[in-house]
């Protein structure tokens, strides 16, 4: 059986593509490279970026100065894209990503956001009590950490540079990336070992 | 681009309610509004989204990360020594 409300949903959006390409304002071919670099676009960018920090100081300084430089450096096309930040946490300060007024994220390294991401819950739940959704979600977070909540409102976009877990001292790029899921990198969850 | 405030000055968000004079775009949070924090970081300048959702000539702003202290915000829930570091437009901000 059709859905009538996502019917209506699409033929907004054929008829907005079709009004601007007849105005000139993009082509085809854009619409199809923008779809294709957003469908690229995964956590695992994400965690390529953390990992590789934690094993270069030098790759370290870079992306957390400039993130769009880092993300750029592992092949991301940033042009057009807002600025990327990277937070660093420290043993004593943690970073949590949310934005109150619609749903900014950092898809060209993360991807599709989720849907809770974009819910109202989690929108006006995190500023008011990130310590209870950090604990329900598995990552409760130590009394002596400041907690930083980074609401998302404008120009730039924001992921997070966790603490490197203890026990990893020999391990690859690779292994460490595995440990970097999407909820580490908005900062819902905090890195863990495989059990 | 000439920043009026720099890290570490303390700035107070405006306590401006443009929502009850009519249509508009904003991009700076209710829960701040009249709020003190403190500059953590000048981000560089953007162009106004109040101007640019409407699609009307927009000119740069500068673009800071201000750091609030969060229980003093949401002191029935919040916990120190937790923060908020909020994106806010210069003209947001005055001196505090």
């Amino acid at each position: 059986m059709s859905n009538p409300a996502r019917a209506e949903s699409v033929e907004q959006l054929d008829r907005l593509v079709a009004a601007l390409l007849a105005k000139g304002v993009v082509t085809e071919a854009e619409i199809a490279e923008q779809q294709a670099s957003t469908d690229r676009a995964s956590p695992e960018i994400g965690a390529r970026i953390v990992a590789r920090a934690w094993l270069d100081p030098a790759w370290r300084a870079m992306v957390l100065r400039n993130g769009t430089e880092g993300a750029e450096a592992l092949g991301v096309s940033m042009a057009g894209a807002p600025p990327l930040g990277v937070l660093e946490d420290t043993a004593k300060r943690h970073h949590l990503i949310v934005c109150t007024l619609c749903s900014c994220y950092p898809r060209a390294v993360l991807g599709y956001p989720p849907h809770w991401y974009k819910s109202f819950s989690y929108r006006s739940r995190v500023v008011r009590e990130p310590r209870a959704v950090m604990a329900e979600w598995g990552s409760p977070v130590a009394d002596d950490i400041e907690l930083r909540v980074v609401d998302s409102t404008a120009d730039y976009r924001w992921m997070v540079l966790p603490v490197r877990p203890a026990g990893t001292d020999d391990w690859t790029e690779d292994q460490l990336a595995a440990l970097v899921t999407r909820d580490v990198l908005v900062g819902v969850a905090l890195p863990k070992l495989p059990a | 681009m000439t920043a009026r405030f720099a890290p570490g000055s303390r700035v107070l968000v405006k306590n401006d309610w443009p929502e009850e004079r009519g249509p508009c775009h904003i991009r700076t949070p209710h829960y701040l509004r009249g709020r003190a924090g403190q500059v953590e970081r000048v981000l560089g300048a953007f162009r106004n989204p109040e101007d640019l959702a409407f699609a009307r000539p927009a000119e740069t702003r500068v673009l800071y990360h201000v750091v609030f202290d969060q229980p003093g915000i949401f002191p029935a829930d919040g916990k120190a020594p937790d923060k908020l570091l909020v994106e806010i437009f210069e003209h947001w901000l005055e001196a505090a």
